[in-house]
C-alpha cells in the first residue's frame, strides 16, 4: 500500500491531524507502537483546556492555544466527547504573585483570550468558597475548561478511521529511508511507503525526526505525577485552580474531572527515562502539600488512585511545528507540552497548512461525516431510556462494573467500535469499567472475560495494556 | 411498581440468613435480589474447608457452607432474583433494580434488608509508588481466577496484608505450583485470624515479614518485582532496609471495605469507623423499615457470626412487617461507647429496651493485647468483667450480657452511654 500521508503517533496531536486529513481525498495511515491510541502523554496530563493567557506572546503556543480553546466548543459536539467550560483561577498569595497575575493578565489580552478578569478576595471566595482564605486576589479566565484528554484522542481517532484513514497499533517505525519522492517507514509489522510524512511521537520525536535529518531539537521527558480523588471530592471546587507560574510551569493545580472526581498535580521533574511513569512517595507528598495550599480541606483518605505521565517538553521552549527544510515532504508536529492538549484541534489545521503548502494536494471528499457518536452510557440515561436500550439489546442490562454502573453493551461496544479497545485498560478508558472505587477488582475477571470471547482469544492472552502486559500466565493444575 | 414485604439486597449468607429467618417468623412476600448468576454471595470462590464450625458444629467449605442456606431458601420457595443489580435505594423504600430480562425493575418493598457485603481497598487507597503493570491482584480477584475460572494470576508471588485472605490465597496458589515468596504486614502484628498463619503460612514455610511494607513496584508491562523494606513504629518505611523481591504477582490483602454506596443513597447514617450503616440490637439503620447484616454492617472474620446477626436481623424485620411500628419511635436509646483500647462496637446503639431479651456486644480492639479484662461500663456500674488470654485487631471479639445486666439498662435512666475497656 502506497499512502499519501503516514502519521506517526495516535496521541492527541496524531488524532486530530489524522482528523483533518480525513476530510480529503487522500489515502492516510496513523501509527502507533502502543496497543492502544492516546497511551503516552494525552493518557495522563492535568486534561484542562487553557484559556491561553500563559504562553508568550507571539509564539506558535500563544497563537495555537487560543485557537483551539475558540474549537474545542464545535470539536466536542462533533466527536460527542465531554467539555466543561468551568472557567479558570490562578490564585495570588503575595505582592510577588499579584504582580505575576497582572503580567499574565496582560499578555492573555495581547493573545486574544476573552472575558479576562482580575478578581478581589472577596471575588474568589464567593466563586470558590473552599479555596485558601489567605488569597489576595486571583486571575480569572471564563473560556478556560476540561475534557477527557484520551476520549477526545479517541474520539478524534474513531472519527478519523470512520473517514477512511487506516489505523496500525502495536506498529513501531523504527526506521525511516527516504527513496527519491517516498518515504520508507520500517516498522515492527512491515514496512509502509508514503510520499508524506508527519511525525507526531511525542516523547520519541526528536529520535524519529533523526531518523531522516540532521534534527536541530531535542525533547526532554519531564515527569508530572497526580493524585486523582474520590467523587465525593468532586464539588470541592468549580473552576481549574492554578498557582502562579514559575520556570517549571504552572505548577500543581486542582481541578474538577468531566467525571465529576478531583484531580490534583502535577509534579514537574526531569527524568532520562522516556518510559517512566512510576509515582513516588516523595512526588505524593508534593502534591497533597502544594494542593492543601490551595484548597486547605485535601487529605491523602480521599485519593483512589495515583498516576504519572511525561511531557514532551521541547528544548527550544516553543512548538515544534514545521516542514522540514531538508527533506521535502516531512513535517514535524514535536514539542508538545501544555497547552498542547487545547491546542491539538488547532495544530492538526496547522499541519493541513504545511502539508499544503509542501505540495499535498487537498480536494475535500464529499462523504466527509464530522459526526462520531460516543458509547451510549448506562449511567447517563434516563428511565425510559434505559429499557428501551435493554430490550433492543439485553446485554445492557447486565452490569459488569458495578462503582461506575458499566454494563456489558457498553463494553461489547468498546470493543466491537472502529479503533475499539483490546486490552483491559483501553475498555477501562472508553467505558471507566474498573476506574472506581474498588478499582477493577469485581469487574476484571468478566471483563478479561468479555474481551476473551470477543477477540477470539484465550483468557491467558488477554493483556492490561498491550504486549507482555498478560492479565493471567496459565491454566490451573 | 412490583410490591413486596421484604426486599433483601444480596444472596450472600448474610442476605440468605436474614431472608430464612423472617419466613420462618411469618413473612411470606420475600424477594432475595442477588447480581451475580447464583445465590451464595462470596463463599461460593472460597473452596477451602473452615466454615460452620461455630453455627452448624463442623467443618465446611465455602459452597457447601452456602449450599445449607440455597437450598433452604429454595426449598421455602422465597423469591430470588439473581444476575440483578439495585442501582438505587429510596427512603421510602423503593428500588430501582436491572437485569437482562425483566429492564429495570420497580419495587416497593415494606421492609428491606440491606446484606451486600464488603469489598476489598486497593493498591490506590495504599498509595504504592512505581510503576502500574499487569500482576497486580487484589487477593478476593486472584482467589476468584484461580477457583471460580480455572486460572493462575501468577507463578512468583508477594503478598502485601495478612488478611483472612491473603493468607488463604498464600496456600491456595502454593497448592497450585506458585512459589509464595513471602506475606509482608505493616503492623508488627497480622490481622488474619491465628489459626490461619499456622495452616496456610507456617505449615507451608511461607515467611510473614512483619513490621514490612511494599514501597516500590516494578515492571512497565508485567510485574518483574516489587522493594519492601522494615518500618518504623510510626509505619514509615527504615531507610537502608529496603530489598528487592523478583516476582510476577503482587497480592494485596490489606482490608475489607463494607459496600455501602446504595445505603448513603438512602440517607442511612454510616459510622465512620466501620464504615457500615449504625445499627441497633435488632440491627435497624437510622431509616424506617431498613435493617442491615453481615459485612456490609462490619467486616467479620467468621461467616457464623455472620449469620447470627442476620437472624437477628431477619426476626426483627418480620416483627416490623407485621407490628408497623415505627423502628425509630422507640424511646430512650442507649449508645455503646467503644472506651480504651476498643476501636467499634457493634451495634452502635440499643434502642428497644422494653423488648429486649438477649445482647450481644461485637467489638473488635485497637492493638494486640494479652491477659487483658473486657469490661463493661454502664455509668458506675460495671455490667460484665472477663479476662481474655489475647485480644487481637484481627480477632473480633463478642460480649453476651446476661438478664440481669439487661435489667440495669432498662432500671437505670438516669445514664445513656455503655461503654466497652480493655482494662491490663
Amino acid at each position: 500500500m502506497n499512502y499519501d500521508v503516514a502519521i506517526i503517533g495516535a496521541g492527541v496531536t496524531g488524532a486530530f491531524i489524522a482528523r483533518e486529513l480525513s476530510r480529503y481525498d487522500l489515502k492516510a495511515c496513523l501509527l502507533e507502537k502502543e496497543a492502544d491510541v492516546a497511551m503516552g502523554t494525552t493518557k495522563a496530563n492535568s486534561a484542562i483546556v487553557h484559556a491561553g493567557y500563559d504562553a508568550k506572546h507571539g509564539t506558535l503556543k500563544s497563537k495555537l492555544n487560543v485557537r483551539g480553546n475558540q474549537m474545542m466548543e464545535r470539536i466536542s459536539r462533533e466527536l460527542d466527547v465531554p467539555f466543561k467550560k468551568t472557567g479558570s483561577l490562578v490564585l495570588a498569595f503575595s505582592e510577588h504573585d499579584l504582580a505575576t497575575i497582572k503580567d499574565l493578565y496582560e499578555n492573555g489580552l495581547k493573545n486574544g483570550v476573552p472575558g479576562l478578569r482580575l478578581l478581589n478576595a472577596e471575588e474568589v471566595i464567593r466563586l470558590e468558597p473552599n479555596v485558601n482564605p489567605n488569597i489576595l486576589g486571583a486571575l480569572y479566565a471564563p473560556s478556560a475548561g476540561i475534557v477527557c484528554p484520551y476520549e477526545l484522542a479517541i474520539g478524534a481517532v474513531e472519527n478519523a478511521v470512520d473517514n477512511g484513514v487506516d489505523l496500525k497499533l502495536e506498529c513501531e517505525v523504527r526506521d525511516i529511508r527516504c527513496t527519491g519522492d517516498i518515504f520508507e517507514l520500517i516498522t515492527g509489522k512491515g514496512a509502509i511507503r508514503s510520499n508524506y510524512v508527519v511525525n507526531a511521537s511525542g516523547l520519541q520525536a526528536d529520535i524519529i525526526s533523526s531518523m531522516v535529518q540532521e534534527t536541530e531539537f531535542s525533547i526532554r521527558p519531564r515527569k508530572g505525577e497526580y493524585l486523582l480523588m474520590d467523587k465525593t471530592m468532586g464539588n470541592m471546587v468549580n473552576t481549574v485552580i492554578f498557582q502562579p507560574p514559575t520556570r517549571m510551569g504552572k505548577g500543581i493545580l486542582v481541578t474538577p474531572t468531566v467525571d465529576g472526581n478531583l484531580l490534583t498535580g502535577p509534579t514537574a521533574e526531569d527524568v532520562d527515562d522516556r518510559d517512566d511513569v512510576s509515582t513516588s512517595p516523595s512526588g505524593m507528598r508534593r502534591i497533597m502539600e502544594e494542593a492543601k495550599k490551595l484548597v486547605p480541606n485535601l487529605g491523602f483518605r480521599d485519593v483512589i488512585t495515583s498516576f504519572a505521565g511525561l511531557r514532551a517538553a521541547p528544548d527550544t521552549g516553543d512548538f515544534v511545528i514545521e516542514a522540514s527544510r531538508k527533506v521535502k515532504g516531512f513535517i514535524n508536529a514535536a514539542g508538545i507540552e501544555s497547552p498542547g492538549l487545547t491546542a491539538a484541534p488547532a495544530i492538526g489545521e496547522y499541519v493541513l497548512e504545511l502539508l499544503k503548502e509542501q505540495g499535498l494536494a487537498l480536494k475535500p471528499k464529499d462523504n466527509f461525516n464530522p459526526i462520531r457518536k460516543s458509547i451510549v452510557h448506562f449511567r447517563d440515561l434516563n428511565d425510559n431510556d434505559r429499557n428501551e436500550l435493554i430490550r433492543k439489546n439485553p446485554m445492557y442490562g447486565s452490569i459488569v462494573c458495578r462503582c461506575e454502573t458499566v454494563t456489558e453493551g457498553e463494553i461489547v461496544d468498546s470493543i466491537r467500535r472502529p479503533a475499539g479497545a483490546k486490552n483491559l485498560d483501553a475498555v477501562k478508558r472508553r467505558t471507566r469499567a474498573g476506574m472506581g472505587r474498588c478499582q477493577g477488582g469485581f469487574c476484571t475477571p468478566r471483563v478479561v472475560d468479555i474481551l476473551s470471547r470477543e477477540l477470539g482469544i484465550p483468557p491467558e492472552e488477554v493483556t492490561k495494556k498491550g504486549l507482555g502486559s498478560n492479565i493471567l500466565l496459565g491454566k490451573r493444575g | 411498581m412490583l410490591k413486596v414485604d421484604l426486599a433483601v439486597i444480596g444472596g450472600g449468607p448474610a442476605g440468605l440468613a436474614a431472608a430464612l429467618e423472617a419466613r420462618k417468623n411469618g413473612i411470606e412476600n420475600i424477594l432475595i435480589i442477588e447480581r451475580e448468576k447464583e445465590l451464595g454471595g462470596i463463599l461460593q470462590q472460597c473452596i477451602h474447608n473452615g466454615f460452620g464450625l461455630h453455627y452448624f458444629g463442623e467443618e465446611l467449605t465455602g459452597p457447601e457452607y452456602a449450599e445449607r442456606f440455597v437450598e433452604q431458601v429454595k426449598k421455602e420457595g422465597i423469591a430470588y432474583k439473581t444476575s440483578t443489580m439495585v442501582l438505587d435505594i429510596r427512603p421510602d423504600r423503593t428500588i430501582t433494580a436491572v437485569n437482562s430480562t425483566d429492564g429495570l425493575i420497580k419495587i416497593s418493598a415494606a421492609c428491606i434488608i440491606l446484606a451486600m457485603g464488603c469489598r476489598e481497598r486497593t493498591r490506590g487507597t495504599l498509595n504504592i509508588p512505581g510503576d502500574r503493570p499487569a500482576g497486580i491482584f487484589t487477593a478476593g480477584t486472584a482467589q476468584r481466577f484461580v477457583n471460580m475460572e480455572g486460572y493462575m494470576p501468577g507463578k512468583k508471588v508477594v503478598i502485601l496484608g495478612s488478611g483472612d485472605i491473603g493468607l488463604i490465597m498464600a496456600r491456595r496458589l502454593t497448592l497450585e505450583g506458585a512459589e509464595v515468596k513471602m506475606v509482608c504486614e505493616l503492623l508488627p502484628y497480622s490481622g488474619g485470624l491465628t489459626r490461619n498463619i499456622v495452616q496456610c503460612l507456617e505449615d507451608y514455610n511461607i515467611p510473614l515479614r512483619l513490621s514490612h511494607t511494599v514501597v516500590k513496584i516494578h515492571g512497565k508491562d508485567r510485574l518483574k518485582g516489587v522493594t519492601v523494606a522494615k518500618v518504623d513504629s510510626n509505619r514509615q518505611p527504615i531507610k537502608g532496609t529496603e530489598e528487592y523481591v523478583e516476582c510476577d504477582t503482587l497480592l494485596l490483602s490489606v482490608g475489607l471495605i463494607p459496600e455501602n454506596e446504595l445505603s448513603r443513597g438512602a440517607g442511612i447514617q454510616i459510622d465512620p469507623v466501620t464504615s457500615g450503616p449504625v445499627v441497633d440490637e435488632r440491627m435497624a439503620t437510622s431509616v424506617e423499615g431498613i435493617f442491615a447484616c453481615g459485612n456490609v454492617v462490619h467486616v467479620h472474620d467468621l461467616v457464623d457470626n455472620v449469620t447470627m446477626e442476620s437472624i437477628t436481623a431477619g426476626r426483627n424485620a418480620a416483627k416490623y412487617i407485621l407490628s408497623c411500628k415505627d423502628t425509630r419511635s422507640v424511646g430512650r436509646s442507649i449508645k455503646t461507647v467503644p472506651g480504651h483500647g476498643v476501636r467499634y462496637i457493634v451495634p452502635q446503639r440499643i434502642s428497644d429496651l422494653e423488648n429486649i431479651e438477649e445482647l450481644k456486644l461485637f467489638f473488635r480492639t485497637n492493638d494486640v493485647y494479652r491477659n487483658a479484662l473486657v469490661v463493661v461500663h454502664f455509668g458506675q456500674k460495671t455490667l460484665y468483667s472477663a479476662k481474655r488470654q489475647k485480644l487481637a485487631p484481627g480477632e473480633m471479639e463478642t460480649v453476651k450480657l446476661k438478664s440481669e445486666a439487661l435489667a440495669e439498662l432498662v432500671c437505670d435512666t438516669s445514664c445513656d452511654e455503655l461503654k466497652v475497656d480493655i482494662e491490663l
